[in-house]
């Protein structure tokens, strides 16, 4: 395996469960833990692998915060269309996600808050009011079925054999 | 009153069937069965859950009032796009309205050719250790089965010089199966060559089950059907259950010379009638969009190898890098047990389950089969438990 596609499988290995741990992604790719560390931290520094975070059921958490997707139409600029106002919007620390997206609208934004008001006067009052904002339209996400590849919720165990030839 | 001619210990079984082994290891199985929180390695199918893709075009086929008979040979358009698929994958061309049929998975297809080509007394040669049905397949038509055996030091190949001394006037087939259940060996393509030749020059059928082919780790080559001389002697049995994660759905398929699928075709037209027409529909939405899901578990497959075999390996049994299916099957005599011993052992003290080697007939002695179609983190318990259990012996 080339170092490139070496790369390329930790990569997906962690997107599948960062906690993988070094010593398994060697054993799976038939390479040695320090081999990977190696690589993991080149990505690490590079900028290719941003950060790792868990994925929550937030029901049995007991996470209470409200979540929003905000869609936002915006108007692009002669020198670098729609990066400033994507920018600008990411600083938020309430805001968890900035995409630009084709459609009706610009840039898909998630942004976060302990409470319905909370973030609706986020909205309102410091994301609608940048530069170059032209319209915003609100979501609440009401509940989560699946996220980055994973139900939320388990199947339901059935008969299966623990044993066949 | 007739009363005075019944026989309360009249055996009704019929002696064929009453002289079939038990299956070595249903005991051990329904022991597996029995207990409770039991780490099973010992599963012959895919951990996955059939792709999603798949099982919405079944419910779409049973949405539709799709629930009738198909025609005996199978859904034509599913016969096609089989054809089409082993054309393309395997290098051999069949003509899907009269060289090919699909069938309920490859053990009816199976069934079938036995049926279709064995008179009493005739010979099939096929390689131990093997899948437990292929004896009991060629007894059942009242013909006998030789067992070549095959070893851990040649990958589980099977020598065509091996082949050649067990033939004899009577022999008539030569049953393959590679990637191989339990062994997970494999043949290149000058083992397959050389068995081709033998093939022709003994004037062999030859019936290769590669029902574990897509889950091949490396380079894949060629069917033997695709040899010089092999097309016209060769069924080639294939299916769903492993690839695509299908085994419940039970299709399989055959492709061969026209007068053999006539013949299978008989036989499964007075005994099946056709395989289940929604499961036939879902089987061709694996052929034309499965592909990606299908790479995907292969992907998974190959690493889970990778860790079993290297913890395996670790704990001091000797296990080769298979190169196909997704068993393993390490040699355990350096412990001093017997393949039952040791599966019984684990069971009992770790609560682990393998299946002893010994399942696969009696050339598997000294082996285990270990399945790594089951979640790592069960993989990894399996594996602690089995070196704590080598450990305290």
């Amino acid at each position: 395996m080339t170092n490139e596609d070496l790369k390329k499988a930790v990569i997906g290995l962690l997107q599948k469960n960062a906690r993988i741990g070094e010593s398994e992604i060697a054993d799976r790719l038939r390479s040695d833990p320090e081999t990977v560390a190696r690589l993991i931290r080149e990505m690490e520094g590079d900028g290719t692998i941003i950060g790792y975070h868990a994925l929550v059921n937030d029901e049995l958490a007991g996470n209470g915060e409200v979540r929003a997707l905000i869609e936002v139409q915006v108007l692009p600029e002669r020198d670098g269309g729609f990066d400033r106002v994507a920018r600008a919007i990411g600083r938020f620390r309430e805001v968890c996600s900035v995409y630009l997206v084709s459609g009706q609208y610009d840039l898909r934004v998630e942004v976060t808050g302990e409470t319905l008001q909370q973030v609706a006067l986020f909205v309102a009052s410091r994301l609608a009011p940048i530069d170059g904002v032209q319209a915003t339209a609100t979501h609440f996400m009401l509940k989560k079925y699946k996220e980055s590849g994973f139900s939320v919720e388990k199947d339901e165990d059935y008969e299966r054999l623990k044993v066949s030839p | 009153m007739s009363d005075s001619k019944s026989r309360p210990d009249r055996n009704w079984v019929a002696k064929h069937i009453a002289g079939l082994p038990r299956s070595g290891i249903r005991d051990f199985f329904e022991l597996v069965n029995s207990r409770d929180g039991v780490i099973s390695l010992g599963i012959g199918e895919p951990d996955f859950v059939t792709p999603w893709g798949i099982r919405e075009a079944t419910i779409y086929a049973l949405d539709k009032g799709h629930t009738s008979y198909t025609s005996n040979l199978g859904l034509l358009s599913l016969r096609r796009e089989c054809c089409r698929y082993v054309g393309r994958e395997f290098g051999v061309d069949y003509d899907p309205v009269g060289e090919c049929i699909i069938t309920v998975g490859v053990s009816e297809g199976l069934d079938l050719i036995m049926r279709a080509i064995l008179d009493p007394g005739d010979e099939v040669i096929y390689h131990e250790p093997s899948y437990v049905s292929y004896a009991p397949s060629v007894a059942m038509t009242h013909a006998i089965p030789v067992a070549v055996t095959t070893e851990a030091e040649n990958g589980f190949a099977v020598r065509a010089e091996d082949v050649e001394k067990r033939i004899t006037p009577r022999t008539k087939a030569l049953l393959l199966n590679y990637p191989n259940n339990p062994t997970g060996g494999n043949l290149s393509h000058a083992q397959k060559a050389a068995l081709a030749r033998l093939a022709v020059e003994r004037d062999l059928l030859v019936i290769t089950d590669e029902i574990y082919s897509e889950l091949t780790y490396g380079e894949r080559t060629q069917s033997i059907a695709a040899f010089p001389g092999m097309r016209e002697r060769t069924v080639f049995l294939h299916g769903f259950s492993k690839a695509f994660a299908m085994t419940g759905y039970r299709i399989g398929y055959a492709c061969g010379p026209r007068p053999l699928i006539e013949a299978m075709m008989k036989v499964h037209q007075y005994s099946m009638l056709c395989a289940c027409g929604f499961a036939q529909e879902a089987a061709l939405e694996a052929l034309r969009n499965g592909a990606r899901d299908r790479e995907a578990m292969r992907g998974e497959y190959e690493q889970r190898r990778n860790v079993i075999v290297r913890r395996l390996n670790g704990m001091g049994l000797s296990c080769n890098l298979p190169e196909g299916a997704f068993y393993v099957f390490p040699r355990i005599a350096a412990t001093g047990l017997s393949a039952q011993e040791f599966a019984m052992g684990l069971l009992e003290h770790k609560n682990v389950a393998v299946v002893p080697g010994t399942a696969f007939g009696a050339a598997g002695e000294g082996h285990v089969r270990c399945a790594y179609a089951a979640s790592m983190a069960d993989i990894e318990t399996a594996m602690s438990r089995m070196r704590e259990f080598i450990d305290e012996l």
